[in-house]
């Protein structure tokens, strides 16, 4: 996610739908808009979203339950996703997601007790010339095996 | 119109420029098999069951989406065509349950059609059947996620035609299911339960929760006097169940099957429609005299009487407080005809037969009990009674025709159309004019308010004040009626709002396919029948007459107001429970 200086305030989110003309066909732009202001999605802010668009909330929530990128749950601090592409598979990605999975004590899905990282599955990151690879933040690292994995959760520590 | 030409499978055909190539086959009478397709639907290219070869075209098409150009060549069942249909089917099978035998579908059910059709004998993919729960949290549907194949017809009907859109597609890949927001219960939105999403899915995915068991248990009961209702539609679509063309009115029929499977006494809601026109039309009168809220809304659809409540709260007073002819008649059941014909109430069980989900929702309204009892124990769709009546092996076409019991069995024509789109409306204009000017009309018929088209108007003459009307049907087309009312732009005095597309005939209980052909003819027979009544105004039944005479006293008085009419509910547009989804 892009770093925002502190002294830019933050829009809110009726700023951000106003912007789009309350055009549901901008319905993607606003919800990574939604996102970054408030964290994620909560339902109330869904509900907003549908009312100021005018559609029904059933959309906002498919919508943003089918892009990976998207949140309809609190994250923690720290989102990791590890590619599960064909080519990152081949090179190991399950090796790394079960150091993951071990380190961190959670499941993909699943946010630490601490309120620190997020596991997350995605799709292709486009760097399959050092798969197999995963992001932190918007980090991305590669030709990872499980001791790297470790040293480089270590940084987040 | 430009034409181009194109060859399919052989066959020349001129087509009109931007067809489809599935509307260009069958123009060269070739059937190209199809599973999400819906000729009255927007849904494309979903299952790829329709997949065709296009010459010089590296990938193959839907046949369904993709439009034709001048000079294409296609071929709709060349080997590769064929392999591609078959694997993409195996695929759909390969994670349904095949439970087939113990379904509500089985034997009417488009995949297991479509499976036939192909030959398809062996499933040569491992199955990954999803377990998902079924979802039994309204009182009219059932949804069993585990059986959906994803053709979003549902969706699509929900949100485009009926403006709800209480559904959609939900995460992302084979994770895909069809639900509400927020991983809720469809018990928990605001969903109306008209029940269109059961009408249009192409297998067991979405029905009505089941009444036929209770009501065999009261039948067998033999403390209960059972007594049944017909809405009006019914006369003209349980026919399709039992196997006869859509658009035959099979009245007497209904009758004869209704007796043998052993109803104690056969009614028709036609009755209580007559007696909803005479109350409402006095509302009407009074309200017209008073100055009160206009317009005034028809509220015997209680699909959109849940979609007014949720949507349009500020509006509620626009609603008429008639009760539905289904609630009336209950009401009635419990209390008018047990006085007279001396049976204990609590002993009187109320089945109705109707073209509608909505109204399993309607009789369990916590304020649907002023005859002391539930007014109305059961309701069963279309779709139950052809269950039922073929349960107990009727053959109903061969069955005499019979007449319904007297008194709540006897009515007008003017009930009879309260089946279709604009009945309601032409019913009431029917009895308000001769109450208004004390003429006789000279033509009963009022054919602006009929048919299919969205929104209809009329204007009505009543001896020197005029009455401006306007009807209409499926929850879409309603909201701009709405929107034009909340903005004060509405210069209407009566507004007929039917929840299902072509009104009750076209409801979410009726006979399965019902398609905008099917509908119309299904609408033909309603006029058709009323033509063929003796009397076609409410006023003059006979029935109705003697009622306000020993019992009710006058329409709108004290009687009527405790047992003919009802309030409404301010609810949630939102669930409360979901904090977070």
């Amino acid at each position: 996610m892009p770093v925002k200086s502190s002294t830019e305030p933050k829009k809110s989110l009726r700023q951000v739908i106003a912007e789009h003309n309350s055009d549901p066909g901008a319905l993607l732009d606003i919800l990574r808009d939604a996102q970054e202001i408030h964290g994620y999605l909560s339902a109330a802010v869904m509900e907003e979203i549908a009312d100021e668009l005018d559609i029904p909330v059933s959309r906002v929530y498919g919508v943003a339950t089918f892009y990976t990128l998207l949140a309809t749950k609190p994250k923690g601090e720290h989102i990791i996703r590890v590619c599960e592409s064909p080519p990152c598979h081949i090179r190991g990605a399950v090796n790394i997601l079960e150091t993951l999975k071990e380190v961190l004590g959670v499941n993909p899905g699943e946010t630490t007790e601490d309120k620190k990282f997020t596991l997350e599955l995605t799709s292709c990151l486009g760097v399959c010339g050092v798969a197999p690879a995963m992001m932190i933040g918007d980090q991305v690292y590669g030709n990872l095996t499980p001791e790297r994995v470790k040293e480089i959760l270590k940084t987040y520590a | 119109m430009e034409m181009v030409k194109v060859t399919i499978d052989g066959r020349e055909v001129q087509v009109p420029k931007n067809s489809t190539i599935l509307a260009a086959a069958r123009a060269a009478g070739i059937e190209v098999p199809t599973l999400c397709y819906n000729e009255d639907l927007d849904v494309k290219g979903m299952c790829r069951v329709c997949v065709v070869e296009v010459e010089g075209s590296r990938t193959l098409q839907t046949a369904c989406s993709q439009p034709v150009s001048d000079g294409m060549v296609v071929h709709t069942n060349s080997p590769r065509v064929r392999q591609a249909r078959r694997v993409n089917v195996e695929l759909l099978l390969s994670n349904h349950p095949q439970d087939c035998l113990g379904c509500v579908r089985n034997q009417r059910c488009e995949l297991q059609t479509l499976a036939d059709q192909l030959g398809i004998r062996e499933l040569r993919f491992p199955r990954q059947v999803k377990s998902e729960q079924k979802d039994i949290s309204t009182p009219a549907l059932v949804r069993d996620p585990s059986k959906c194949i994803l053709c979003r017809r549902c969706v699509e009907v929900c949100h485009q035609v009926q403006g709800v859109g209480a559904l959609y597609p939900v995460n992302r890949g084979f994770d895909t299911t069809i639900a509400p927001a927020g991983g809720v219960d469809l018990g928990d939105v605001a969903c109306v339960q008209c029940g269109q999403c059961s009408l249009v899915c192409p297998v067991g995915a979405i029905y009505e929760q089941d009444h036929t068991e209770r009501v065999w248990a009261a039948l067998a009961n033999p403390d209960k006097h059972v007594v049944v209702q017909t809405a009006p539609a019914i006369r003209v679509s349980i026919g399709e169940e039992m196997g006869l063309e859509p658009g035959e009115v099979t009245t007497g029929q209904l009758v004869a099957a209704l007796r043998r499977l052993g109803f104690d006494r056969v009614f028709d809601t036609d009755f209580s429609a007559d007696l909803t026109i005479i109350e409402e039309g006095h509302e009407l009168l009074k309200r017209l005299e008073n100055g009160e809220t206009m317009p005034m809304i028809t509220s015997c659809s209680p699909g959109w009487i849940k979609y007014i409540e949720h949507f349009y709260p500020d509006l509620l007073p626009h609603l008429s407080t008639c009760k539905s002819p289904q609630q009336m008649f209950g009401a009635l059941a419990k209390t008018y005809y047990a006085e007279k014909a001396g049976i204990d109430p609590a002993n009187i069980y109320v089945v109705s037969i109707m073209p509608c989900t909505a109204k399993k929702f309607e009789c369990g309204r916590p304020e649907m009990i002023d005859s002391g009892y539930p007014d109305v124990d059961a309701v069963l769709t279309t779709r139950e009674l052809g269950r039922m009546l073929r349960e107990n092996g009727i053959k109903f076409s061969e069955l005499p025709e019979e007449e319904y019991d007297a008194p709540l069995g006897i009515s007008t024509g003017a009930g009879v159309i309260f089946g279709a789109t604009g009945g309601v409306m032409e019913a009431a204009l029917r009895t308000v004019y001769e109450v208004v000017t004390g003429e006789t009309l000279p033509s009963l018929d009022f054919t602006a308010v009929r048919g299919l088209e969205g929104i209809k108007e009329a204007e009505v003459d009543l001896k020197g004040k005029k009455v401006k009307v306007a009807v209409t049907h499926g929850l879409g087309n309603a909201r701009k009626l709405l929107d034009l009312i909340k903005a004060g732009k509405a210069d209407y005095q009566f507004i007929e709002i039917m929840c299902c597309p072509g009104g009750c005939i076209g409801g979410g209980g009726q006979p399965i396919p019902t398609t905008k052909e099917i509908r119309q003819k299904r609408i033909d027979a309603i006029y058709r029948a009323d033509a063929g009544m003796p009397l076609r105004k409410s006023h003059e039944n006979p029935a109705v007459q003697t009622l306000y005479k020993e019992f009710l006293g006058e329409p709108l008085g004290e009687k009527s107001h405790e047992l003919l009419h009802t309030q409404y509910t301010k609810r949630e547009k939102y669930p409360e429970k979901a904090a977070d989804m």
